[in-house]
């Protein structure tokens, strides 16, 4: 199903390019040995480097390097065994060396591809044009002080991983399902933490229109979006009004713009006009990088199974559907519980309980798969407590609440709770009676043809046995007692 | 190449220098002198030569991922202009 807006002179397509900045996982800076820590006091974790003083000289940090190589590796991308750093230079307040050093001409990963998959189920493959590092600036607040802005440098010198992708999106929804494949791909490599609200992955969005079949058209930029909804909205709006410029007989200007959340709206950044001058040249303090291939082998070698991998396996392996192999691998953590739990017992049985009453109640109680008060080996123990008939399934869903809410163990709740199963046929032939008794109408409603209230007497009987008797023999007694 | 007034200002601007209008042909003499220098590398023949990132033919040196900087708000401070609590102040730069 192709995606398109309609305007005055009928349908347009739009055309979606990311550019993502990635903050790459590790313990010290690109260029220096500061530290990168979220959140700590304002100027604590920055060297004479970052603050740009006069002399310093940056050195490349090994690891930042190797983070960028298996995102490479993640990405299916080229490795480039020599690149390069460039300066971009650029003036403000929170770029204490008035410029960037990033790679501008020879980045260290070049084209690659990812696959997406779209609601309808249609898998489409998206280009990456390259990836590359480069510092971060550091963090300017303009809320804290009426003609003052106030800059911390702890950002400074940050490593970031520009991730830039072909312009092979044709839907807001097809750009989100690109965002989220590659912030899962980065989070099962360990390179970047794709953590939107603290600021570690931001994107730039570029959009044009076009009718179908024609060349590109003009794009714009829109800055700095700080979230996949946030992205999908921007497309929207600035295709919209694109397509108001194209259809007034005017020309979309290639320009940088800003998206406005609240009013769901861009605009022109007009003070980026001049600054887009970079004036790029190559890093004289660092000499080109050049990579060792036995060193990258090493690296490839030793990458974790990565979501499609993963998925295909649980599929093949477990008998799962692609709907429910999906949502197991969207985190790591989620896919190692599945395994755990499933070894050496009914996948599908697994499954259904994580899907069903397990993920339900972490949502209840507000717990990730990380802080689940229940652990793989307690999932698993109460589904053999099933499988060895001890308690039955509908028992089993209380006792989950309870491990949920307690962390208790499933056998210690059956035990001190009463809520073994209960298989003494002289205990369910009296409930039965019992039930029996109190309905005298329905039992000859029944014995006059009306069989769908079987189900009624096995409830009551149920019911009767506080849920605590066993399906298959009550459902053996009643039939035994009533015909 | 010779730069023009317009490009020394559009320079100027760029590197947030304010120039008085007196200034520039100054700057300008100075500015050419400098190109004009370099630009007699452009007499040499490079046919078929690489680029060169640098004069030294060595690998680039790569640090280990440790914390061994930072923690010293105070120096990195101390020559701030202005300050408020442990962050530099600015005049305000806002969109």
């Amino acid at each position: 199903m192709s995606y398109f807006l309609t305007g005055k002179t009928g349908p347009w397509e739009i055309v979606v390019g990311l550019e993502v900045h990635a903050q790459v996982i590790s313990r010290s800076k690109l260029f220096s040995g500061a530290a990168t820590e979220f959140g700590a006091e304002p100027n604590s974790q920055v060297s004479f480097v970052d603050a740009g003083f006069p002399g310093m000289l940056p050195v490349l940090n090994r690891e930042c390097v190797a983070q960028a190589v298996r995102t490479g590796l993640g990405l299916n991308a080229k490795i480039n065994l020599v690149s390069r750093f460039d300066r971009k230079n650029y003036f403000y307040a929170d770029l204490p060396q008035g410029y960037q050093i990033s790679q501008f001409e020879h980045p260290i990963i070049g084209t690659g591809a990812i696959d997406i998959e779209l609601d309808s189920g249609e898998i489409r493959t998206i280009g990456i044009t390259r990836l590359h590092l480069e510092q971060d600036a550091g963090k300017s607040m303009h809320d804290q002080h009426p003609d003052k802005s106030l800059i911390d440098l702890n950002r400074s010198g940050v490593a970031l991983m520009e991730i830039v992708s072909e312009p092979d999106m044709r839907s807001p929804e097809e750009a989100g399902a690109y965002l989220r494949k590659l912030r899962m791909i980065l989070r099962y490599l360990g390179t970047c933490d794709g953590n939107m609200d603290e600021g570690s992955m931001r994107a730039d969005v570029n959009v044009s229109v076009r009718k179908a079949g024609e060349a590109f058209r003009t794009r714009c930029e829109v800055k700095n979006v700080n979230s996949i909804r946030f992205v999908m909205q921007a497309i929207e709006a600035e295709a919209l009004r694109q397509i108001d410029v194209w259809e007034a007989g005017a020309i979309v200007q290639q320009e940088t713009r800003l998206f406005d959340p609240a009013r769901g709206e861009t605009r022109s950044m007009r003070s980026k006009e001049d600054a887009h001058d970079y004036r790029y040249f190559p890093e004289p303090d660092l000499l080109p990088l050049v990579l060792d291939q036995a060193w990258i082998e090493a690296l490839r070698a030793e990458l974790p199974e990565l979501p499609d991998a993963k998925r295909a396996r649980l599929i093949r392996d477990y008998g799962l559907t692609p709907y429910e192999s999906a949502i197991f691998v969207q985190e790591q953590a989620t896919a190692d519980f599945f395994e755990t739990v499933a070894q050496g017992r009914d996948a599908k049985q697994v499954a259904n309980w994580m899907l069903g009453d397990f993920f339900a109640g972490l949502n209840r109680t507000g717990k990730t798969i990380e802080t689940s008060p229940v652990s793989a080996d307690d999932l698993g123990a109460l589904l053999d407590l099933m499988t060895d008939a001890t308690i039955n399934g509908k028992i089993a869903k209380e006792v989950l609440e309870i491990m949920v809410d307690t962390g208790e163990k499933p056998a210690a709740i059956v035990e001190s709770r009463g809520l073994r199963q209960v298989t003494d046929t002289g205990a369910i032939d009296a409930a039965i009676d019992q039930v029996i008794a109190a309905n005298p109408d329905k039992l000859g409603e029944y014995q006059s043809g009306k069989e769908k209230l079987f189900g009624f007497f096995v409830g009551q009987v149920m019911k009767a046995m506080q849920g605590k008797g066993n399906p298959a023999l009550v459902n053996a007694a009643l039939k035994a007692k009533i015909g | 190449m010779s730069l023009d007034p317009a490009t020394i200002r559009r320079i100027a601007k760029l590197a947030r220098l304010r120039l008085t209008d007196a200034e520039i042909p100054r700057l300008q003499g100075e500015l050419n002198a400098i190109l004009g220098y370099v630009e007699q590398l452009a007499a040499v023949d490079v046919t078929g030569v690489e680029p060169l990132s640098g004069g030294a033919q060595m690998a680039l040196r790569l640090r280990d991922d440790v914390v061994t900087d930072g923690a010293m708000p105070e120096r990195i401070l101390a020559n701030a202009p202005d300050r408020i609590d442990n962050f530099f102040a600015v005049p305000k730069v806002v969109e």
